[in-house]
């Protein structure tokens, strides 16, 4: 049991005039086992408070706190975060020349577990997670992200994810650029990961498509900064007939 | 400037009336003369530097009279010139006409102080059709003045990996000067981690149609480090190829002023001559800087004098580390060091793999590694990588 508190949180980044405060006070807590959604119109900080969570070193911490079963997250080094648990699915995953997916995974699975794992139940582990990504098996000689088409880097985010077993998975707009055969693999890999273990998951996303694959029992509308209406399922099906125009509005007077 | 410029001048190896390299010539200009202990001027009273030969059984090995032997060819600088005529015996390795080496051979240069330069010369000659793979290895402390002419006769496949793992105060001048036969195939390696300065001269001309060279380098520069690869390949034959990779990584301390400072120049020049149709070549270097304090040159020259080839190109690229990889892999556990180590040896991959001997492969993975301050295989992840 898990749980990712994130309270009052302010985060600025440097521009050319100045610091700009995107996060303007975030109240959310994520436990083991639930879905939540954020949702919200692009530029509303939603990112932001994915990558402030993982640790990126663009974005500055003005105020609040985070903590993952009370371990203050924000005093962790961005890898201390991943090994504490927190796993951030990203929308636009780095290319490593040179590195295969192999070696990457392995020494990433041995960093986050404290020990290599055996090489044979290693190889048998990873190809069947491959396999139920519909992987193929030459996938894993390739450079890191290198060359990868949009579907193939969403399926090794989420390989990785099955792989690390996070306590808290945060997926920033993992269902953009995906047709709806990638859309319903990933989908099940991180579906498969949330019957499989106690994963709480933090799902980012502008449409509400991926909604239909992976149900969520909390939605959040993210509006400036702010989480600005909660809800369950049901506000997701609102915001898909009635989009964001409301709330915008709304927070634009306030 | 003009590739003919850089190196092609000074045909003969006769000393008498050479100009001493200033620091103004082209040539020159990107080297620290003053850190050369003098090896530029005069090599008088040098010592003769041991050579010990650890040859694969077909091999055969002589001490020559240098002065014995015909002029050497190719580009011949001032110094190397010194260090031709000062040298008294020459190292002559052979792989006999048709015979495939069973195993490596290596001839490991030590040195053994600084106080006193040194000179050496290695004859490699790969007769018509042979097959084999020699090492030069260069460790310890020395100020070395260096000439390596390699024959590679009709059919003939040779790999020359020239490994530089000085220490740290050593300073080494050396030229490498490669004929490639017809259809012979020749593959140079230059690997360079340590040493104070060190500047390496690679030169091939082919003396018949079909020949290939391919010259591969890596290095790596660290704080107060200047390491300097100018190669050439001189097309002046039909239907020959050529292939210039080098790859080099830059770690300087900026702590440290001018001494702290990374530095490493390389210089690729390619001469397509009127009578070299059917020419194919393409050279390439990338940097990789991971501080600040550091400075990496990189200069292709292709001179073309002739439209009828195949292919001619270059390409250079001198990046800093992507902090966005290290965030990347740090965000998925991994500590920031491993994370370098991860890229490092992931940006020398290709070049490293083309080496084909797995053993020096590992060597060269190792010095990498070392230079990232990890003892080797500190990744204990990659010995027993599943592929």
């Amino acid at each position: 049991m898990a749980t990712l508190e994130i309270r009052d949180l302010h985060v600025s980044v440097e521009t050319d005039a100045g610091d700009r405060e995107i996060l303007r006070g975030v109240d959310l807590t994520v436990r083991s086992g639930e879905t939540h959604a954020i949702m919200g119109p692009n530029g509303s900080g939603k990112s932001t408070l994915a990558y402030s969570v993982a640790g990126h070193p663009k974005y500055k911490i003005t105020g609040g706190t985070v903590t993952l079963d009370g371990e203050d997250v924000l005093a962790m080094s961005v890898d201390e975060r991943a090994r504490a648990g927190l796993f951030l699915a990203m929308q636009y995953p780095v290319e490593v020349p040179g590195v295969s997916v192999s070696n990457f995974l392995r020494t990433s699975v041995t960093a986050v577990r404290g020990e290599a794992p055996k090489l044979r139940t290693w190889v048998k582990e990873m190809r069947s997670s491959m396999d139920e990504l519909s992987m193929d098996p030459a996938f894993a000689e390739r450079s890191v992200n290198e060359g990868f088409s949009g579907g193939e880097k969403k399926r090794h985010e989420i390989l990785q994810m099955q792989l690390l077993k996070p306590k808290i998975a945060i997926l920033d707009e993992t269902d953009s650029g995906l047709d709806v055969d990638a859309l319903r693999i990933v989908s099940e890999g991180v579906n498969r990961v949330k019957e499989s273990g106690e994963v709480g998951t933090l799902l980012i996303t502008h449409y509400t498509r991926i909604l239909r694959y992976i149900r969520p029992d909390f939605v959040h509308v993210f509006v400036d900064g702010r989480v600005v209406a909660e809800g369950g399922a049901e506000l997701a099906d609102q915001l898909e007939s009635e989009g964001y125009d409301s709330y915008v509005k709304a927070a634009a007077a306030s | 400037m003009t590739v003919t410029d850089t190196g092609a001048s000074n045909l003969s190896a006769a000393v008498e009336g050479r100009p001493v390299p200033t620091g103004r010539e082209e040539a020159w200009r990107f080297t620290p003369l003053p850190r050369l202990r003098g090896l530029h001027q005069s090599v008088e009273g040098a010592a003769q530097a041991e050579v010990v030969a650890d040859l694969a059984p077909e091999l055969r090995l002589e001490l020559v009279d240098t002065a014995s032997l015909p002029a050497a060819s190719g580009p011949v600088e001032t110094p190397a010139a010194l260090a031709l005529a000062a040298t008294e015996r020459s190292v002559v390795v052979t792989v006999p006409r048709e015979a495939e080496a069973s195993a490596t051979s290596v001839l490991r240069i030590t040195g053994t102080g600084t106080d006193r330069p040194a000179v050496s010369h290695i004859v490699v000659r790969a007769e018509a059709f042979s097959k084999a793979v020699v090492v030069l290895e260069h460790t310890g402390s020395a100020t070395l003045s260096a000439n390596v002419d390699v024959e590679l006769g009709d059919g003939a496949s040779l790999t020359l990996l020239s490994l530089q793992a000085w220490d740290d105060d050593a300073v080494h001048l050396g030229r490498q000067h490669a004929v490639v036969g017809r259809d012979a195939s020749f593959r140079s390696f230059i690997a360079s981690f340590g040493g104070d300065t060190v500047r390496l001269v690679p030169t091939v001309e082919y003396s018949a149609p079909g020949g290939s060279a391919e010259l591969f380098g890596i290095y790596f520069a660290d704080a107060g480090q200047h390491l300097e690869h100018r190669s050439l390949v001189d097309h002046a034959v039909p239907h020959c190829r050529s292939d210039v990779l080098f790859k080099g990584a830059l770690r300087g301390d900026a702590e440290a002023g001018e001494r702290g400072i990374a530095r490493s120049v390389w210089v690729g020049d390619v001469i397509i001559r009127a009578a070299a149709v059917g020419t194919d070549t393409y050279e390439l270097n990338r940097n990789l800087v991971l501080t600040d304090a550091a400075r990496a040159d990189s200069v292709p020259n292709l001179e073309i004098e002739t439209g009828e080839i195949v292919g001619a190109g270059h390409a250079s690229a001198t990046g800093r580390f992507d902090d966005e990889q290290l965030f990347y892999l740090q965000a998925r556990g991994i500590p920031a060091d491993i994370a370098t180590q991860l890229v490092v040896r992931g940006f020398f991959a290709d070049v490293v793999a083309r080496l084909g001997e797995p053993e020096w492969e590992q060597r060269l993975l190792d010095a990498i590694d070392g230079e990232l301050g990890f003892a080797p295989e500190a990744a204990d992840a990659d010995q027993e990588d599943p592929q």
